[in-house]
């Protein structure tokens, strides 16, 4: 049965793992130690590591993140970010005056400061459990912070984990290409000539970065 | 024009926007001996650079950072559901993505490549005969074109041939001749290459819509399925399915784009000249009114100038086309208090929905395999092919399988079927699931024109040279979505044919309204449209503006109405028709071309 190569791509689950041990540790430039903490945690749970595969650690989510905010994106570009700013219905999309990184900043001090009150300490010293319960009132947008709506930083961090799980490993996320593993996706090979009428056949060929690394 | 814009040299045409519209009229232009400047307000791009192997095989650069898109920081648009609410400002990229620089959106479409169902052109004539003129809706500003299909279609048979087109004609000069799509019109020619081959998920869907009693077709793509040299006698290499179609650059010359079917020769022609980073501000008209002399325009280094010219030719795509003539003073602005005027009328747009198959474990669906205008459709329920009468809405919907290449950062947003949580393990679980084993299919419907869904000037908000951004109101009528439900139904039909685990069946929903945040398609219609009616349409059936004779304006802005079917097939045939006339008519006669 196919579905047998998603059980496969676990089996390689610790040796992602064990390549995370023997890496160098990555010293963020853009979080603080708290602000990093966090994202480590809420990162361990949006993707955890079981039975599908890989977790988002495992992948350098959070590296990812961080290089994201030294670049132009982080720095808001191609978002329209002029004044004035005035809130309207959700369907009319977002209406703040923040780049990625404000909206990080503001969001991880909104999450921090939800944990500190309501359990007596920071997000990343929280059960499991109780992370995931924060993490999906600030989805449902239960929680109010100062100045940013808990959904909207939500929705920032969960698309960025994403990313940092499925995009090529030359952004600093993907490790191993364990992301396109566990979905089966061959990466930049970007060539199906010969696959295009093979109706329903697993693809043979493992995936392939940009760089040329191979899983 | 402010006093210090530097006067250029005048040249006979100048083009503002260096897309499919603008660069076709280029190269008419210039094959009619007429000089052309041709000003892009987005940097120079070809295949070598922005498609270079395997640098732009980079989702997260294509899909999620835009590279090659608008610059919304720049200029955008303001959005809102109707009149009594506050539009506001687009500020990051969702639900369309305008393109920028050099090839425009056609660098990096898709590539589905239609012709338009001949009653589409006169649909509201066509309702009319049918089913009597109660039966169009109260608000509905149905209209006719203004031009036939017999007349289109030499031109539609010379975009295929210059886009290298691959599909499978029915019927060629009335004889039937192939397996092609049976509600479509005769053709003059063969499309110049035979049909892509099926992905495994088009091929599924085809067995299931002939089961259900549908006429499925292959789509007609401008991706090359074998080497092919179009009539300018550029090149395009066979598609390998490689799967980063829409929203990049195609490493293999296969995917039609101005920049490898068309701009390689213009870039050699002496009449020709191509300033890019050249953002137009407005077109300048004389004393009274009546005649553009040239456009302004700040160059690259944001020095202000002025390009006089003999015609301006307005190629900037739909809604730029649309705020260009309302910050230039061209045609009456549409009001729609009075429904009168007309450059704002008619906004319009694509109303699509996505359902969604599960197949079996064991059958892997493959979905990373794809090129952007493959796949297989069905027109049963398109343009007047079925009985409206009994269903009581105007318009209908083409439904597709039309697998471009389904990548994992946008699979990880699929996500699951529903039901599944948005993260942790019980969406990992379900991604994997859908992304390995479901298929998609569209029901890819027209969008009705409104009175009161309309373009205008945005009293608030700027861009960074301080015009008004363009407004957009919009949303979605009882018309549409009642249309829409009826033909996800359909999908519901062919989808019990498929030996299905599971199936969504996504429809659009009585009051939900247009949401900004969810990608739809890019393909924006009306605004400034095409017509017999000076009381109706800003252009007439020439695409000329009935009041500035030496403007032509180019784009989807020209449909009345949508129409089930991708927009750009239409675009560059009514560019090649405008071109037509221009040549044989108007620079020899200049004035105006109608009424
Ligand atoms: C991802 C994607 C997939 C698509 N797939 C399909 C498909 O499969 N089939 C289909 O039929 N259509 C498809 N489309 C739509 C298609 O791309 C457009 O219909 C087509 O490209 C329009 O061509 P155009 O020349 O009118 O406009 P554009 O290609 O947008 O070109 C207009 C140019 O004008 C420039 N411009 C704008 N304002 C100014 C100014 N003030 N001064 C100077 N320059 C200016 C812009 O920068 C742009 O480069 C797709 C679009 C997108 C974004
Ligand atoms: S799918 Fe085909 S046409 Fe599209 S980019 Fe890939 S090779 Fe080019």
């Amino acid at each position: 049965m196919q579905g047998l190569a998603g059980v496969a791509a676990c089996g390689t689950v610790p040796a992602f793992g064990a390549s995370a041990a023997t890496r160098p540790p990555y010293a963020p430039r853009f979080f603080n130690a708290p602000q990093w903490d966090f994202l480590i945690a809420a990162c361990a749970r949006l993707i955890p590591a079981d039975i599908h595969g890989p977790g988002a650690l495992a992948l350098d989510v959070p590296r990812f993140i961080d290089m994201q905010m030294q670049t132009p994106y982080g720095h808001g570009a191609g978002w329209y970010l002029a004044g004035p700013f005035m809130q309207g219905a959700d369907n009319l999309g977002y209406q703040l005056p923040y780049t990625p990184r404000d909206l990080y900043q503001r969001g991880i001090t909104g999450m921090n400061a939800h944990a500190t009150t309501r359990h007596g300490r920071p997000f990343a010293a929280l059960a499991p459990a109780v992370q995931d319960d924060l993490l999906r009132a600030a989805e449902q947008g239960s929680l109010v912070f100062d100045e940013v709506p808990s959904a909207v930083f939500f929705e920032q961090l969960l698309a960025n984990v994403m990313e940092g799980a499925f995009s090529d490993p030359i952004h600093g996320g993907n490790t191993g290409l364990g992301g396109w593993t566990m979905l089966g996706f061959p990466g930049a090979r970007a060539d199906f000539m010969d696959w295009v009428d093979r109706y329903g056949a697993h693809y043979p060929l493992g995936s392939v970065s940009i760089s040329g690394e191979r899983a | 024009m402010s006093g210090d814009a530097r006067r250029l040299s005048p040249v006979d045409v100048v083009i503002v926007g260096g897309g499919w519209a603008g660069s076709i009229m280029a190269k008419e232009m210039t094959e009619a001996g007429r000089s052309v400047v041709m000003l892009e307000r987005g940097p120079d791009r070809s295949t070598a650079a922005d498609g270079a192997y395997p640098a732009s095989i980079d989702e997260l650069e294509g899909n999620f950072r835009y590279r090659l898109f608008q610059d919304l920081s720049k200029n955008t648009v303001t959005i809102r559901n109707n009149s009594q609410q506050t539009a506001l400002p687009y500020r990051r990229m969702a639900a369309f993505l305008p393109g920028e620089g050099v090839g425009g959106a056609g660098l990096h479409w898709s590539g589905v490549h239609f012709r338009i169902a001949p009653d589409d052109l006169r649909l509201r004539s066509r309702v009319i005969e049918k089913y009597g003129r109660a039966f169009i809706p109260e608000g509905m500003n149905l209209q006719d074109y203004g031009v036939t299909y017999e007349e289109l279609e030499p031109f539609f048979d010379k975009a295929e041939k210059v886009f290298g087109t691959s599909g499978e004609a029915y019927r060629v000069n009335g004889q039937v001749v192939g397996r092609g799509n049976v509600f479509a019109p005769s053709r003059s020619d063969h499309f110049p290459l035979p049909a892509l081959k099926d992905v495994y998920t088009a091929h599924i869907f085809r067995k299931a819509a002939e089961e259900a009693g549908f006429h499925p077709y292959s789509l007609p793509a401008a991706n090359a399925s074998q080497q092919y040299v179009n009539p300018y006698g550029v090149q395009m290499g066979p598609c390998n399915f490689c799967g980063y179609c829409s929203g990049y650059a195609c490493y293999m010359y296969s995917k039609a784009s101005p920049n490898v079917n068309i701009l390689p020769v213009l870039r050699r022609h002496p009449l020709f000249e191509l300033r890019s980073s050249s953002h137009v501000l407005k077109v300048e008209l004389d004393a009274d009114g009546r005649r553009a002399t040239g456009v302004t325009y700040l160059d690259a280094d944001g020095q202000e100038c002025m390009q006089p010219a003999e015609i301006v030719i307005l190629a900037a795509f739909q809604f730029h086309n649309v705020r260009l003539m309302l910050l230039s003073g061209i045609g009456r602005p549409y009001d729609p208090a009075r429904n009168e005027g007309v450059v704002g009328r008619n906004f319009v747009y694509q109303n699509v929905t996505t359902s969604t198959v599960w197949l079996d474990r064991g059958v892997e669906t493959n979905q990373f395999i794809g090129a952007g205008g493959g796949g297989v459709a069905f027109d049963d329920f398109n343009s007047e092919n079925f009985d409206h009468g009994p269903l009581g809405f105007v318009g209908g919907s083409p439904v597709w399988v039309n697998q471009a290449g389904v990548k994992p950062i946008g699979a990880a947003h699929v996500g699951g079927p529903p039901g599944t949580p948005r993260w942790g393990s019980a969406w990992k679980a379900g991604t994997i699931d859908t992304y390995r084993h479901s298929l998609r299919i569209d029901a890819h419907g027209a969008n009705m024109a409104y009175r009161d869904v309309y373009l205008d000037l945005d009293p608030t908000w700027k861009d960074t040279c301080g015009q008004p951004l363009l407004r957009m109101t919009f949303d979605w009528k009882d018309n549409d979505i009642r249309m829409n439900r009826y033909v996800v139904d359909r999908i519901g039909d062919v989808a019990k044919a498929m030996d299905a685990r599971q199936v969504h069946l996504v429809r659009r929903e009585f009051g939900s309204p247009f949401d900004t945040r969810q990608y739809q398609t890019t393909h924006l219609g009306g605004g400034a449209v095409m017509g017999e009616d000076p009381g109706t349409s800003a252009l007439n059936r020439y695409l000329q503006s009935w009041d500035v004779h030496n403007v032509f304006v180019i784009g989807a802005n020209a449909f009345p109405q949508g129409t089930g079917y991708n927009p750009t097939g239409m675009v560059a045939a009514l560019a090649y028709w405008a071109a037509h006339h221009i040549r044989v008519t108007y620079l020899a006669h200049p004035g105006p071309l109608a009424g």
